[in-house]
């Protein structure tokens, strides 16, 4: 574990609700370039609206703390000017979009976040030869290209559409909330190493789980464990195997009584 | 009506003629002097005035229709001018001499007339108001004996064939516009495809709508004999008027054995502003009748504009295997209301129809599919696939489906798919978690929500409809 990359995301003290409740109470977490980090955690415990607050989904009321990307204020920032800006979400759930092709999503999402960064748009000759390679990275049929974007895709094509969408965008930041759900033991370890492969000392990785499997492909510098809108447990990644093996409760438990010393010592 | 309207109504039409800068403009109002007159300008056969005289007859002892699901005030049709055209002037025989002033309105409205067209391989029969001012391309499709003209030249130059097929896909009597129409229409288009022939080019008719407060009632007939094939594209625009206009044309399609014809609408009339003032009443009666065997009649239609829409292109599907299709996209925005829809009427045996409806509401609007498929006693076989999708794009909107369904023939098979979604947050956060914004995201959703409808548009068309939707969504989302 090193920590020479510079901070590209710090945040400190977030609170959120939806719908007047409240989510997030009170979350820190520093990402540093190069680092893969994990949060596990039970259900309902927020890991999905952390990641959905951080981009920008407008059913989510941030009501205090504070976030930094890359050195500026996030939420300044409108959910596409974020994903501009290098931030992906892989999302648990991807939406479909009838009568649109994946070729021609993937190459506007693509030219938007080039043009943002300067850089030059290609056309549609030149983005088939661009994403040639990415299909490859994560052993995916041409084919596939030309389908309605996740449009009757099984749940395991749905993930692997999610995973070309970051290789193709090349974003600063991704994180992957459930990139293996309804994936089968294969399937899995090719997104899995498709992630890794993606990996550079600039950027980094947030991955969402419940299982330690996907930590096996993914290896990380960091598991934290959320629990009631909080990270609560912070550790290497053997901390993983030992959650695989216990279970949540003992976390919690050591937490409150952490807790609770803390009060009566005050 | 005021004193200085109800003196004007009331002036005799010899005198009432209101000859301002260009255009010679009728007395507002409706009666069988108007008629008479409307017909005498335009020198028609004693034939014509009866046709137009008898519909008027009987449009008097009809009622507005009031089963559309869509609210207007009372149209005063004594307040309507039914007759406007442009300055009478010699055969034209080159753009050259069209009046300067026209020229630049067509510029304005961007109608590629002319060398454009020709380049681009169209003909146009452009109507302006209500009479054609030129027509081009008449000379190379008379070549393969097509016939392509205005209303009145086929009138005065082809009176027997327009007698023989003006009122029998859409009789005089068949409704309350459709009866108002056939009584006062002043020009259309005119069509004729003969026996073996393949049109060698699109026709593109494109209508505008000029002169404030002039109802325009459009007249068109399209007639393709046994074994020929026309592709046929009305365009419209319209300049932005403060005061609703009515628009009831009628659209007329013969095919006789193993002809086609395709017919394709991209309507842009004005719809009002954003608060639903102005805007054009749309209340149109369109039919085609498959007569022959193997014949085949295909709408397809991409409807933006105007205030009300009150349309439903149909087959009659009278010759045995014979086809109908109807492929649309209804987008209504703000205050816009559209009741459309089609009829397919199964008649002859193993005939099929296939209906594909989509419709887009955004804003306040209001959007309604009404379709019926009717299969009758001796259609044995008869087959029939609709499929109707409605997409909702914020929640102060409403989108309806009204199928009919009357099927009497027991070996017929009657499919009916209907959807409805919407753009919701969790869409559109999902294009903007890949960089993209709300207004590209929406219009990259529609088309492809519309893409079984845009593949049926000739190419050149399904371009312009897809910017057109675009531009008429542009800020519907905050």
């Amino acid at each position: 574990m090193t920590h020479t990359g510079n901070t590209l995301l710090a945040v400190r003290g977030l609170t959120a609700s939806v719908a007047g409740v409240p989510i997030l109470k009170g979350l820190d977490l520093t990402i540093r370039a190069g680092e893969v980090h994990a949060i596990m955690g039970p259900n309902g415990s927020g890991k999905s609206t952390f990641a959905k607050v951080l981009a920008g989904h407008p059913a989510y009321e941030v009501t205090g703390g504070e976030v930094r990307f890359r050195g500026s204020n996030l939420f300044d920032l409108a959910p596409e000017e974020r994903a501009r800006a290098g931030l992906f979400l892989g999302f648990q759930y991807p939406i479909e979009v009838p009568g649109v092709t994946n070729a021609a999503f993937l190459r506007l999402a693509y030219n938007t976040v080039q043009g943002a960064r300067g850089k030059d748009e290609l056309d549609p000759l030149e983005f088939d030869d661009y994403i040639q390679s990415k299909l490859e990275l994560l052993a995916m049929d041409p084919a596939f290209l030309e389908r309605s974007v996740n449009e009757g895709f099984s749940g395991g094509e749905k993930k692997r559409n999610e995973v070309l969408q970051m290789a193709v965008l090349e974003p600063t930041l991704a994180i992957l909330d459930e990139a293996d759900s309804g994936l089968d033991i294969d399937a899995l370890r090719i997104v899995a190493n498709g992630v890794s492969k993606l990996r550079t000392p600039d950027n980094a990785v947030l991955l969402i789980t419940h299982y330690q499997r996907l930590l096996n492909y993914i290896v990380p510098d960091y598991v934290h464990v959320m629990e009631a809108g909080r990270i609560i447990k912070t550790g290497g990644k053997d901390l993983a195997l030992e959650l695989e093996s216990r279970g949540y409760d003992w976390v919690a438990e050591e937490f409150a009584a952490g807790r609770a010393t803390a009060a009566s010592v005050v | 009506m005021s004193a200085v309207l109800q003196n004007l109504v009331n002036q005799p039409y010899k005198h009432g003629f209101v000859t301002d800068i260009e255009s010679e403009t009728a007395p507002k109002g409706l009666s069988e002097d108007t008629i008479a007159l409307i017909s005498h300008k335009k020198n028609e056969p004693q034939w014509l005035l009866e046709f137009r005289l008898q519909a008027y007859r009987h449009w008097l002892t009809m009622r507005e229709p009031t089963w559309p699901n869509v609210k207007y005030p009372k149209i005063d049709f004594q307040d309507i001018i039914y007759y406007s055209a442009p300055k009478p002037k010699q055969k034209l025989a080159s753009m050259d001499e069209v009046d300067p002033e026209l020229r630049r309105t067509f510029e304005k409205l961007g109608v590629p007339l002319h060398e454009q067209k020709a380049l681009a391989g169209v003909a146009v029969d452009v109507i302006f108001d209500s009479v054609s001012v030129t027509t081009t391309y008449k000379a190379r499709l008379a070549e393969v004996g097509i016939i392509f003209c205005s209303m009145s030249e086929a009138v005065r130059d082809h009176p027997e064939l327009v007698r023989k097929h003006l009122g029998t896909v859409v009789p005089a009597q068949d409704n309350y516009y459709a009866a108002l129409n056939s009584a006062v229409f002043t020009d259309g288009s005119f069509c004729y495809i003969p026996k073996g022939v393949k049109c060698p080019m699109e026709l593109s008719t494109y209508f505008r709508i000029n002169t404030q407060e002039s109802g325009q009632f459009e007249r068109t007939l399209i007639v393709a004999e046994e074994g020929s094939y026309v592709s046929y594209l009305e365009g419209c625009t319209a300049p932005k008027f403060d005061t609703n206009q009515l628009h009831a044309a009628v659209v007329e399609l013969v095919a006789l054995d193993n002809a086609e014809i395709k017919y394709s609408t991209v309507q842009n009339w004005y719809a009002g502003d954003e608060n639903g003032v102005g805007g054009i009443y749309n209340f149109v009666t369109k039919r085609g009748l498959c007569r022959g065997a193997n014949s085949k009649i295909s709408w397809t239609q991409v409807e933006t504009g105007s205030a009300i829409t009150w349309k439903y292109p149909s087959c009659v599907l009278l010759g045995e295997n014979s086809i109908g299709e109807f492929y649309s996209v209804a987008l209504t925005n703000h205050h816009q209301q559209a009741d459309t829809g089609t009829k397919m009427i199964h008649v002859g045996r193993n005939t099929r129809s296939t209906i594909v409806s989509k419709g887009i509401s955004a804003g306040q609007s209001n959007n309604s599919y009404r379709g019926l498929v009717k299969v009758g006693p001796q259609a044995q076989g008869a087959r029939n696939y609709s499929q109707c999708d409605s997409m909702l794009i914020g929640d102060k909107c409403g989108a309806n489906t009204f199928p009919y369904i009357q099927v009497n023939n027991p070996t017929a098979r009657v499919e009916h798919e209907a959807t409805t979604s919407k753009i919701g947050e969790d869409q559109l956060f999902y294009f903007a978690q890949r960089g993209i914004g709300a207004e590209e995201a929406i219009s990259m959703i529609i088309n492809g929500f519309c893409k079984d409808v845009f593949t049926q548009l000739p190419m050149e068309f399904a371009v312009e409809a897809t910017k057109l939707l675009g531009l008429k969504l542009e800020g519907s989302v905050g």
